[in-house]
């Protein structure tokens, strides 16, 4: 991705433990970043959306409810594009292509509706994952505001 | 950010579970316990969720709203939507959910609640 390669204007990193009271606060300090390029407030909604269902993954699948670290990196660029990632030293999925796919869950107990994804890759301009079983995931998402 | 709530009322065979603040995984988990310990007490044969005051869901509200739905219909009970915010329904509806929990706006019912809730403030 071209926003990747030029220098950000501006770049935060977060490293958080991996408990879900955590998700509200990397929404919240991804939304504080955001809020310098001035999004519109669906987009900004959108943003933080897409946050709270990849941190939520990291916590939940990367994890496993077993402790360890989730890794944010934001970056803002000139044409008001933000890119995040998102990165656990989890488990790793097996099968990214499956995991993606709308209504697919990882969890049995129905209370998940496996639209996490899908959620991130109608609200992001793009996703990202890359993964390896037994080391972690990463997802990046891109958002470039209107 | 704010916390998640929820205020429970039964009228007339109908539970009506009104969710305000931010759902995520984390908070839905309090949301979801207090529904269905009184989805069980009352066995209704209606379910409203009202969303009208959630500030922010990601999917797992929608997994909330999913699973109350199949929790209800266990027990005989149907589900309904009442009042989702632009953002919130579009989550919804990313689902399909629409297409079995009928979506209600601006009832009666939940008119009641609307006024409850503004005689709280």
């Amino acid at each position: 991705m071209r926003g990747e390669r030029r220098k950000p204007t501006n770049e935060m990193k977060l490293e958080l433990a991996s408990r879900s009271v955590n998700e509200a606060l990397a929404r919240a300090a991804v939304s504080a970043m955001a809020t310098q390029l001035d999004p519109k407030l669906d987009e900004l909604t959108e943003l933080r959306t897409a946050v709270s269902e990849a941190v939520t993954n990291a916590i939940i699948h990367g994890y496993r409810g077993s402790e360890g670290t989730v890794y944010i990196n934001c970056r803002c660029y000139a044409d008001r594009t933000m890119v995040v990632k998102i990165k656990d030293k989890g488990c790793g999925i097996e099968n990214i292509e499956q995991a993606r796919e709308p209504l697919y869950t990882g969890d049995p107990s129905g209370e998940r509706g496996g639209m996490g994804f899908a959620i991130m890759e109608s609200f992001c301009d793009r996703v990202k994952v890359t993964s390896k079983p037994n080391a972690g995931t990463t997802v990046t998402l891109t958002k470039r505001f209107r | 950010m704010k916390q998640a709530t929820v205020k429970l009322h039964t009228a007339a065979n109908r539970l009506i579970a009104a969710i305000g603040g931010d759902i995520d995984h984390h908070s839905a988990a309090d949301v979801r316990a207090a529904i269905d310990r009184e989805l069980y007490l009352q066995k209704p044969q209606i379910l409203i969720l009202e969303l009208s005051a959630v500030d922010f869901m990601d999917s797992s509200g929608l997994g909330l709203v999913l699973g109350r739905y199949t929790k209800a219909k266990e027990i005989g009970c149907s589900t309904r939507v009442a009042n989702p915010t632009a953002a919130v329904e579009r989550i919804l509806k990313l689902s399909g959910c629409e297409k079995y929990i009928p979506f209600l706006q601006d009832t009666e019912i939940t008119r009641e609640v609307y006024n409850e809730r503004k005689g709280e403030n």
